[in-house]
């Protein structure tokens, strides 16, 4: 076939040439195979980290929070950079979804329902840290504004730590909502091609009887819509509220304007990074590198690198505002306490630096970004960036106080503050395992609807216009003229 | 629920899909309902369906959150336990801002989708009769209802030469019943003489 004008710019979003049925083929595959020896493995060590988690959590709800590393300077440690860290992974999925889904662009079916399913985790993961460092956990539900026989004694609705309750649970179930709305004709399909008694069951539940009618379409369209648009701004607000946090205490290194759009800049990069590291293997392991291809890594290290020279920029002004403003306060913050190379926690601040500012800048090049071992690798890299990111702004910012008399010797963390974390990666990849053997990871009813407008099947039909007779075509299209 | 009788006219291809809508809005057929394993653009327009109306009820739930958290929180603070935070104003409403924000758009989700659900009828165990098990893999099935006036045969030819593949007649039950689809659960159906109607 021979296209006369064929665009170099914009290469196709799938490759090779395909029927919708191949798509179904292709996407569902996976779940109706039996999972390979490398899925068991990864699963079972996922498991095997989530029972050490589930190990150390008991712990902490036995003996109390004292078995972490915590002091009277140094009241968030791991903890909270891990919830921190864990929500601003959870902020990639709702923004390839919902506001890619606004701008547009094609891209984003590829790896839209595995992000979304990424950010749904995320979060469940992240919310298990303030959930379990309010130590006595069987209080937990005093946040609940309910009528209550305690006086009554509300929750102050004035504090960021209560905005922060609202916007997580907000974000998780309007994620999940998002999320399973998607899948629900997905499962259909599953469900309609079902060999087995299991798989009829268990499908036909979780498509909750879908037939695809057109009206049924019509709402699902108008629903999408209406949730992308309420997701946009907030997934913004989640991690603003994230950053009021620290942004409306008196701590220097906390008390600063600029948090907010910093927060969301870095979350959306740490996100992407996710995405990467995630989709990498995942397109390796269920080959579906016609699907989730090399332009799509390649939009997203773009995304990478735009949000990395945010995040980049907002680390200097901080710095110079802490010069320029002569405010001492923060001049020690950052000159003595995280800023400077020979401090405790000097190492801290370096490595984020290279993690998060330097080590992207690769991704200028074309070629670079385009190279999916490259890209393997500085994903990783920028997930540990952004953790280190998370610990820095906390720890170093609390463990020289205003009393030097209450001056924290160097935080560290227990055993079973990693085992939390550790734990915590083992909930995330087990439900993420489970997702991939048991869900179509690709939204395959939208790769459906983008098919006939890229790649082979969208030159077909160009070619199909092309060899029509100009007369022809202008009879047919122009009559009105 | 009484069974009906329907031409199940499966079509590859969206253009032909289009062109076998209006011939059968043309010649004055009963279309059922269209099902596709993906929104194709335009057919709601083709079948002359409204506009949903779901993105107005999304309006008012949201209205909805956004006065339940205002008023809740404005209740608590000034009537109910005014509290003395830092000597601060009870009625702090900048502080307010981002639970009422949270609220409007969880009250906006949560019931928009229960809507969608509602008007849908689809829900967790709900079972429906579907006229081709390929509508939700690669064709898009256009299905007529039968009336008195109704040849069947002749519209299944009919529709065959203008490239309906797969055709079939079939006589269901439309509407839902609770039903897992490992079995072939019968619908529940008090009165047994409405099982078969032409």
């Amino acid at each position: 076939m021979q296209v006369k004008y064929e665009s170099q710019l914009r290469e196709p979003l799938i490759y090779g040439k395909k029927t919708y049925h191949d798509l179904t083929e292709d996407i569902i595959r996976p779940i109706e195979a039996k999972p390979t020896r490398l899925w068991y493995i990864g699963f079972f060590v996922a498991v095997a980290l989530l029972c050490f988690g589930i190990f150390s959590v008991y712990r902490d709800v036995t003996y109390g929070i004292g078995q972490w590393n915590l002091n009277k300077s140094v009241g968030w440690g791991w903890d909270i950079t891990n919830f921190v860290w864990w929500v601003g992974i959870g902020h990639a999925g709702t923004l390839i979804s919902a506001i890619l889904l606004l701008f547009r662009q094609g891209w984003r079916t590829g790896v839209n329902r595995a992000a979304e399913a990424m950010t749904i985790f995320a979060v469940m993961c992240a919310g298990q840290f303030p959930v379990w460092h309010m130590g006595r956990v069987w209080m937990g539900f005093f946040v609940l504004p309910y009528i209550n026989t305690r006086g009554p004694v509300w929750p102050n609705f004035n504090s960021p730590l209560l905005w922060d309750v609202f916007a997580i649970s907000t974000y998780l179930t309007v994620s999940l909502l998002f999320w399973y709305s998607g899948l629900i004709p997905d499962m259909a399909t599953v469900r309609d091609r079902a060999k087995t008694k299991f798989r009829k069951f268990f499908y036909g539940i979780t498509s909750f009887g879908w037939t695809g009618s057109a009206k049924h379409w019509q709402r699902h369209e108008a629903l999408s819509l209406v949730l992308a648009g309420l997701s946009t701004p907030l997934v913004l607000s989640v991690h603003t509220i994230v950053s009021f946090d620290f942004a409306t205490s008196v701590v220097p290194g906390w008390h600063s304007t600029i948090f907010p759009p910093y927060f969301v800049a870095g979350a959306i990069f740490s996100g992407f990074a996710m995405v990467q590291t995630l989709m990498l293997v995942v397109r390796k392991v269920f080959a579906l590198e016609d699907y989730i291809t090399i332009g799509h890594i390649e939009a997203m290290n773009k995304v990478i690198i735009l949000t990395g020279s945010i995040v980049g920029v907002a680390y200097c002004t901080e710095l110079f505002i802490a010069y320029y403003s002569q405010n001492k306060y923060e001049q020690y913050y950052f000159g003595f306490s995280s800023g400077n190379l020979f401090s405790p926690y000097g190492w801290v601040f370096y490595s984020l630096m290279f993690c998060n500012v330097i080590a992207p800048q690769i991704f200028w090049f074309r070629k670079m970004r385009r190279n999916i071992y490259v890209t393997f690798f500085l994903s990783i890299i920028i997930n540990c960036g952004m953790w280190f990111e998370r610990f820095w702004i906390i720890v170093p910012a609390l463990f020289r106080d205003y009393l030097p008399s209450s001056w924290s010797v160097y935080y560290a963390p227990t055993i079973w503050e990693i085992g939390f974390y550790l734990g915590t990666f083992g909930l995330f990849f087990t439900c993420f395992f489970l997702f991939a053997k048991y869900f179509p990871i690709i939204a395959l009813f939208e790769v459906k609807h983008i098919l006939k407008t890229t790649g082979e099947s969208y030159k077909d039909q160009v070619t199909n216009i092309e060899e029509e007779a100009v007369e022809k075509f202008a009879q047919e299209n122009l009559h009105h003229h | 629920m009484k069974k009906k009788k329907f031409v199940v006219l499966p079509f590859q291809e969206e253009a032909k899909l289009f062109d076998a809508v209006k011939m059968a809005k043309e010649d004055g057929y009963k279309i059922h309902d269209v099902y596709t394993p993906f929104p194709v653009h335009g057919l709601d327009k083709a079948l002359g369906l409204k506009e949903s109306s779901l993105h107005k009820a999304g309006f008012y739930y949201g209205l909805t959150g956004l006065s339940v958290a205002f008023f809740y929180i404005g209740w608590i603070f000034n009537f109910d336990w005014p509290h003395n935070y830092g000597g601060k104003p009870h009625f702090s409403f900048p502080a307010w801002i981002p639970i009422m924000f949270e609220l409007t758009v969880l009250f906006s989700a949560v019931g928009m989708t229960y809507t969608f659900c509602w008007l849908c009828k689809i829900a967790p165990g709900v079972k429906k009769h579907h006229f081709h098990p390929r509508a939700t893999d690669d064709l898009l099935v256009l299905v007529i209802e039968c009336t008195a006036h109704t040849n069947a045969e002749e519209v299944e030819s009919k529709f065959k030469k203008n490239g309906a593949i797969d055709t079939s007649i079939q006589y269901a039950e439309i509407g839902w019943w609770w039903g897992t689809y490992n079995d072939d659960t019968i619908p529940f159906t008090k009165d047994n003489s409405s099982i078969v109607v032409a």
